[in-house]
């Protein structure tokens, strides 16, 4: 490449500095030095090892768990290493994609990118409606090229030259460019391809463009969870959220007013074959406004939708998905005087493929001490095998509860928030039978079954499913998604778009003419010998061709 | 569509079990008749193919004729022929029998065969496959055939011996049109890139022979393609591949994601890991336009882009913590209904 002057083409060249004459480090002048520093900064080489090092940045969120991805898991894994979760947790390394590291990197790294995209732009601009430059002295010291002598005059081959290449090339010629009229001596440049440049530059603005929707998306939106039991509705509070997840820049104010009831959930179990106990086709059918709040009169019409999975419901720029669904046991307690301490449908979360689902109930008594907890299993699809009890399939197909029962205080008004998952036992004292063997609440639907000390009485009336709602809004996701089409577009353009120079020179000769012809493939991926070769064939005398190409250079010799 | 043809789906799955492992037995003799066909050149020098002076205009020469200058022994210039010739036959009824075998499991499954490790493996590996006898006139990867057919020889054994998993329906999350649409992309990109992978092993295998001075006009080296062309193969094949990559993990990937989890990217490992892969592969593509980084350090960079693809692909399962790419774990259908 050096034989060429490749200056104004070389994509590096806007942002490698010329290299600073050989001085002495003091003689640097801060201004020099800054100079210095932006040039590395935005140069080629610092570009590569910022993407090595953010390459090499994410991989420790792929190995150690991540507190945004799988809190619980965190937890446990920092529970199993207690020396290293100190070290791990000044580093970041429970949150590597959020870690002030890895934003330098990649916050260096965008910099590098607009100091080398913005300079480039400019030279491409200027230098697009430039001609190629002329053909370089000594054809024969590029790596591609031929030559031949012939005895047509070197105006009939450089005109011949110029037709040819014309087809999809940009031309520079020697003399005024459209005769070589009597000219012993000329040349012919072509090129084509700028555009692989134009992709190049489109595809890393287009990162950028993907990074400010990314980032809008994720200030301004946000993502929760509730779970529904069947029959209940939801409207889109803050406060009817189980958890919520918002941007940092979120506002309140700018969720979308609909609200929808869930109206029933329905699964299909697979009873035979391979893929039996497994389930599909979940389909939660629901009614939504588009907006209820405030006076009834105003609100919008109901309609309906089938929530599947991966058919989310969009409302506005909110989308509601399906991700998960159990069961929630229908279950009355009652106080050793028959008052209804508590009554109805009590999520209890999946422990198993099989749906054997752990929950808790908690009813809090009239007078204190007089608390009710229950503890314990929800088996679908019950069965004993050889006196153990075992759940069969995730289908509700005998449904049973077998849970243990607590009474005392269970700490509600202390006012420190409780999970509504787990019970607080300390103040707890569990029911035994009267000759101290262990008592369970076993029941099946429609059962009721009295409390050891007259404490009370526990009925299971059935079993209602719930579903696992995410709710979430990206504003602006169109943005990302252009960035990411546009990007790909630059990608193939500057990928497949191969640039090339083609260049002819004929000289008159001891009587003959010596023509040159050599290439130049600027993307390093060409190959130009059958180029060279092509254009030589079409130069020697060999109709080229483009039909059209060959009357008008024929009309131009009659 | 089982029904339709009589067979039933235990029958398909049968069938493609048994195609896998007749596969798998024609690709070791195409492999043992590559080492023959190898063996044999050994003792021929092939200067003058390797070197063979490259007409003004002509293309270089990469195919892999005989050595024209080969020394009178016709028996051997024979056998080199013969067993490159009976390689390829092998490598091709071998490939067909593959096909036949992803037909089958497609047929057994009622879907694309891509739901879960085994499925995959077995995909990716025939995609190689393809690539390689596809562009094998047009690149000239002639030299290629020993490394593909061991490699996919070593990748059936794994899919057989370490992933096997019988037929069985596809999560719900799996089952959608962008598991055709974002596997199959990944799957395209992921054979480009093992092919790109072993231009690049073989340059580095070539300019350390060369910078050695030791014998580069014999045995296997002498018959890699020149650097240059090396190389530009190389550059071609990531060239496809990346692109085809971006879309699979930067596209589909997060559109689909986005309605089966509810979320366009989450950080899950291997998201993060076909990341990386992503990362180095656009590294690779600076370095080779970066003085000082083309050549040899751009194939390095290949290789390790090579090995985070391949890492991604079966050790993230091992290694990582979370995943909500549930096939590599069956069918886990637990309390929620996506993961
Ligand atoms: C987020 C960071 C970046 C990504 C993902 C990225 C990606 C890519 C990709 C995929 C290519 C290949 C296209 C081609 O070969 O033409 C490329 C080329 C290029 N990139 Fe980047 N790039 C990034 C940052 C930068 C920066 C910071 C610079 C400037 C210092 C830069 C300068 C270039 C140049 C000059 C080329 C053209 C190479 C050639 O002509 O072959 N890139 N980039």
């Amino acid at each position: 490449m050096s034989t060429t002057d490749e200056t104004r083409y070389d994509p590096l060249t806007p942002t490698e500095p010329p290299g600073l004459p050989d001085r002495q480090a003091g003689e640097l002048t801060a201004w020099e030095l800054l100079r210095w520093g932006w040039r590395q900064l935005t140069s080629m080489r610092t570009a590569l090892v910022l993407l090595l090092l953010l390459a090499l940045g994410a991989i420790p969120g792929s190995v150690i768990p991540q507190q945004g991805v799988d809190a619980l898991k965190t937890e446990n894994w920092q529970a199993a290493h207690p020396h290293l979760t100190p070290i791990y947790q000044k580093l970041s390394l429970f949150n590597v994609y959020h870690s002030p590291w890895f934003a330098a990197i990649y916050l260096l790294l965008m910099v590098s990118l607009v100091g080398c995209i913005v300079p480039r732009l400019f030279v491409y601009w200027r230098g697009y409606r430039k001609q190629p430059p002329p053909a370089p002295r000594n054809l024969t010291r590029l790596p591609d090229h031929a030559s031949y002598t012939t005895e047509e005059g070197p105006d009939v081959v450089l005109l011949r030259a110029a037709r040819t290449l014309s087809r999809r090339h940009r031309l520079a010629t020697s003399g005024d460019g459209t005769t070589f009229e009597g000219a012993d001596e000329g040349w012919v440049a072509a090129e084509r391809g700028q555009l692989r440049e134009a992709g190049n530059l489109l595809f890393h603005l287009s990162v950028l463009i993907v990074l400010v929707g990314f980032g809008i998306g994720s200030l301004f939106g946000y993502k929760g969870g509730v779970i529904l039991v069947v029959g209940n509705g939801f409207s889109n509070q803050l406060t009817q959220y189980d958890d919520f997840d918002p941007g940092s820049l979120f506002n309140a104010d700018k969720m979308e007013p609909f609200c929808f009831t869930v109206h029933d959930f329905s699964v299909q179990w697979i009873t035979s074959g391979p893929r039996q106990g497994m389930a599909r086709k979940f389909q939660a059918p629901l009614t939504y406004r588009t907006s209820c709040q405030g006076d009834p009169s105003s609100w919008s019409p109901q309609q309906s939708y089938d929530l599947r999975v991966n058919h989310p419901l969009t409302i506005g720029g909110t989308q509601i998905f399906l991700i998960g669904h159990g069961y929630a046991p229908v279950i009355t307690v009652r106080d050793g005087q028959g008052h209804k301490l508590y009554d109805g449908p009590t999520v209890f979360l999946p422990e198993s493929s099989n749906f054997e689902s752990f929950g808790v109930v908690k009813a809090p008594g009239l007078e204190a001490g007089q608390d009710i907890g229950l503890e314990g299993l929800f088996f679908p699809t019950f069965a004993l095998v050889h006196g153990d009890p075992i759940n069969v399939m995730g289908d509700d197909k005998n449904p049973t509860i077998s849970m243990l029962a607590y009474v005392g205080d269970l700490g509600l008004n202390t006012g420190v928030p409780q999970s509504v998952y787990t019970m607080d036992k300390a103040g707890m004292r569990q029911l035994k039978k009267p000759d101290g063997k262990m008592f369970r609440v076993d029941l099946q639907p429609g059962q009721t079954v009295a409390l050891p000390d007259g404490a009370g009485s526990v009925t299971f009336h059935g079993v209602r499913h719930w579903t696992r709602l995410q709710i979430s809004r990206t504003p602006d996701v169109w943005v990302t998604l252009l960035g990411v089409v546009l990007a790909l577009v630059g990608l193939l353009g500057s990928l497949f778009i191969r640039p090339r120079r083609v260049w002819v020179r004929a000289r008159r000769q001891d009587g003959t003419t010596l023509v040159e012809v050599a290439a130049l493939d600027r993307s390093g991926g060409g190959d130009l010998a059958p180029v060279v070769s092509s254009v030589v064939e079409a130069l020697q005398g060999e109709p080229a061709r483009d039909a059209e190409g060959r009357r008008t250079e024929e009309g131009t010799r009659a | 569509m089982s029904h339709d043809l009589g067979i039933s789906t235990g029958t398909w799955e049968h069938l493609s079990n048994q195609a896998i492992a007749a596969a798998g037995v024609v690709y070791f003799l195409a492999l043992v008749a590559h080492l023959v066909e190898w063996s044999a050149l050994r003792s021929l020098p092939v200067t003058a193919v390797a070197r063979a002076a490259v007409p003004a205009g002509g293309p270089p020469v990469t195919e892999e004729a005989p050595p024209r200058s080969a020394p009178p022994d016709e028996s051997t210039r024979f056998r080199i022929a013969m067993f490159g010739n009976l390689a390829l036959m092998l490598t091709v009824i071998a490939a067909v029998a593959h096909f036949v075998a992803l037909l089958g499991r497609a047929e057994a499954a009622g879907r694309v065969p891509w739901g879960n490790m085994y499925e995959f493996t077995i995909s990716g590996s025939f995609v190689v496959v393809a690539g390689y006898l596809l562009l094998r006139k047009r690149f000239g990867l002639a030299w290629m055939g020993p490394i593909v057919t061991a490699m996919v020889l070593v990748l059936l054994m794994v899919a057989v011996l370490w992933l096997y998993s019988p037929v069985e329906p596809l999560t719900e999350a799996l089952n959608s049109p962008w598991l055709v649409i974002h596997v199959m992309s990944a799957m395209i990109a992921t054979g480009a890139f093992t092919l790109g992978g072993i231009t690049s092993a073989l340059y580095l295998v070539r300019s350390r022979a060369e910078r050695r001075g030791s014998d580069v006009d014999r045995g296997y080296v002498a018959r890699l393609p020149s650097l240059p062309t090396l190389d530009r193969v190389s550059y071609r094949i990531h060239a496809f591949a990346f692109p085809v990559w971006t879309f699979a993990v930067l596209i589909s990937g997060p559109i689909w994601a986005h309605q089966a989890w509810s979320s366009y990217w989450n950080w899950d490992p291997k998201e993060v890991c076909a990341f990386i892969t992503w990362v180095v592969y656009a590294a690779y593509l600076h370095a080779r336009a970066t003085a000082g980084w083309r050549g040899r350090n751009a194939a390095i960079l290949a290789l390790v882009g090579v090995a985070t693809l391949w890492f991604n692909f079966i050790g993230i399962n091992y290694f990582s913590t979370t995943s909500q790419h549930s096939y590599a774990s069956g069918a886990q259908v637990s309390s929620q209904v996506a993961r």
